[in-house]
């Protein structure tokens, strides 16, 4: 781990009404990485995220951004280095995909200087990426889950921010899209050299993306590394209680978990 | 490939506003022409020529009295009226991302009826005090549901349902003030009670069109912030909108407004309610509608009002005509967002 990077978690707390979600969490995230954040059900894992943006304010402990604390950043200004991709955004009845899009600049927009060429650009820039160009006139009512996914992705690139955070963007989505979804980021990350740190619910496809894990278990950071560090047979039975085998994945070489059921025990 | 997808991104935005702008003023227009039947249209017609000429201080004999005490004031009191409740509502609907979340099922204008009431019927005040706390007892309600629908989390459901409890409590209230109060205060007490633009004096108007100065270029600023708010509070939080903060110029803004409106006209059924979905509608939805809203809830104001005075035998005044209209597109509306599973 480099002790260059950007963003830094130190003994983060986070609680909902008294009780305690995250316990201690003391992490660096990698730059320039896909990171991914793993873990069973409610064991923190969105949490993190929220605790780790703006969006929840924790009880104890400090995420900072270049060595400053996020909470006293001016909110736009930490809006164009962070971007926060949210699990079930809302989405506003009858709006243009291209309006929608165009949302994710606010934090470069004031009253004063409005919309400029640079706006335009990064739009269709990130529609582009996200393969949603042909959409720009069509309502978001009328699209399927996996367009619109891609076109919330879009409006969080629009944002042009060096660290991008997304809440589970595969939920939901056919097996085909969630592995759209993934390329579509690894492109990003590639071509664009952004941080990505997501939480993501498939330990397979997790292994496959992450250039780097995290692990939660009940609140805590229980192991972290690269997919073959994380990814193994103890660990995973550690994390999610679930026995398994682990072998190699035939196409992309990264670990592969095979689950073990009580009817299906070699 | 790049450019073409800048032109169809321009090209888009440029039909949204192209829409925005033609409906705007064809409803401007719409507002101007209601403004003058307001004011042609009475006991006796008046010709424009003659309306223009008397509003521009020329003195012509019988005309002055109609039009500068009786039809100016109304039609004056109909537009702020209508404005400031369109615009209000709106603002709340948009906020709470429901249309059913407006400041008449909430109980925020009971709520400031109930503060001037008291102020009218108990302690006889001045009309200036029954202002101020007609906006004050707006706001205390407004933090009064946040409080009872925070529960487990923030939901709009319960914030709705919670608001329609507390308008129950204040209607009840506001029936027994009505009841202990002094016979001769009920007069003014009505005011508050139903809609109407009935016997409106031009100076009662001064501090509605002051707020409305002050209010409604801070809202159209803060327009932009409240279309963030639309795509849910962490999306907001996350596009670096400072959404408490925000909240609180939209809340005190539009309560200010409503207050000082309910203050002159009484409550005018359904156009807070009414005015920002119609907008939207015609508007193309996504866009903000804070000016169009307001010309719509003015349309409805002065509409109402004209059908109120002509159209029957007997004389309406302006809440029950709007109260008409308002009711099936109440239910309409309930049915429409039960089918999208939205209520």
């Amino acid at each position: 781990m480099n002790t260059k990077d950007r963003l830094h978690v130190e003994g983060l707390e986070a609680a909902y009404e008294n009780k305690t979600i995250l316990k201690d969490i003391q992490l660096k995230v990698p730059d320039g990485r896909i990171n991914v954040i793993i873990g069973a059900n409610a064991c923190g894992k969105s949490t993190l995220l929220k605790a780790m943006s703006r969006l929840l304010k924790p009880v104890g402990g400090v995420t900072t951004l270049d060595g400053k604390a996020i909470h006293t950043i001016p909110p736009k200004k930490l809006a164009r280095t962070l971007g926060l991709l949210p699990q079930s955004p809302i989405v506003p009845e009858g709006i243009t995909v291209a309006d929608l899009v165009g949302r994710g600049r606010f934090p470069h927009q004031s009253f004063m200087r409005s919309r400029t060429k640079e706006d335009d650009h990064a739009v269709a820039e990130a529609m582009e990426m996200m393969n949603i160009a042909d959409l720009a006139e069509r309502n978001i009512d009328e699209l399927s889950g996996g367009q619109r996914q891609r076109v919330w992705i879009a409006m969080a690139l629009t944002q042009e921010t060096d660290i991008l955070f997304l809440d589970e963007p595969t939920t939901f989505l056919d097996i085909t899209y969630q592995v759209e979804i993934l390329d579509m980021l690894t492109d990003l990350n590639r071509k664009q050299g952004t941080t990505i740190l997501m939480v993501l619910h498939d330990i397979n496809l997790s292994a496959r993306y992450a250039d780097y894990m995290f692990a939660l278990k009940q609140g805590e950071l229980v192991t972290q590394g690269t997919p073959q560090d994380v990814i193994t047979s103890e660990q995973i039975k550690n994390i999610f209680d679930l026995d398994c085998e682990v072998i190699e994945d035939p196409v992309s070489k990264s670990p592969l978990i095979i689950p073990k059921g009580r009817h299906h025990i070699r | 490939m790049m450019n073409s997808t800048i032109g169809r991104i321009r090209n888009e935005r440029r039909k949204r506003f192209t829409r925005r702008a033609a409906v705007t003023s064809a409803l401007f227009l719409l507002v101007l022409m209601l403004c003058t039947a307001m004011l042609m249209l009475g006991n006796t017609i008046y010709p424009v020529q003659d309306v223009v000429r008397v509003l521009l201080g020329e003195e012509i004999a019988g005309m002055m009295f109609a039009i500068e005490t009786i039809r100016l004031p109304r039609m004056l009191a109909g537009l702020l009226a209508g404005i400031a409740f369109g615009i209000a509502g709106n603002t709340f609907q948009t906020m709470l991302r429901n249309p059913l979340a407006n400041p008449d099922i909430l109980g925020i204008t009971a709520g400031s009826t109930v503060a001037a009431l008291v102020c009218i019927l108990l302690l006889q005040t001045s009309r200036a005090t029954v202002s101020v706390s007609a906006i004050i007892a707006g706001l205390v309600t407004v933090v009064v549901i946040y409080f009872l629908s925070r529960g487990n989390g923030f939901s709009i459901g319960r914030l709705v349902l919670v608001g329609i409890g507390i308008q129950a409590i204040l209607s009840a209230t506001i029936l027994y003030l009505l009841m202990i109060g002094a016979q001769e205060d009920l007069p003014n007490a009505m005011r508050w009670m139903s809609g109407s633009l009935n016997g409106v004096q031009l100076h009662q108007l001064v501090p509605l069109a002051i707020s409305m100065i002050v209010c409604i270029p801070l809202l159209v600023f803060t327009g932009r912030h409240l279309l963030m708010l639309e795509l849910g509070e962490s999306a907001a939080l996350s596009l670096g909108v400072q959404t408490d903060r925000t909240r609180i110029v939209l809340i005190v803004a539009s309560v200010i407004m409503l207050a000082l409106a309910t203050a002159v006209t009484g409550p005018i059924a359904f156009v807070a309610f009414l005015s920002g979905p119609i907008a939207k509608r015609l508007m193309g939805e996504g866009s903000p509608s804070i000016i169009g809203s307001g010309l719509v809830g003015a349309t409805l104001v002065l509409g109402a009002d004209l059908l109120g005075q002509f159209a029957f035998d007997v004389r309406y005044p302006v809440g029950v005509i709007t109260g008409m209209m308002g009711a099936p597109f109440l239910l309409y509306l309930l049915i429409r967002m039960n089918r999208r599973g939205n209520l």
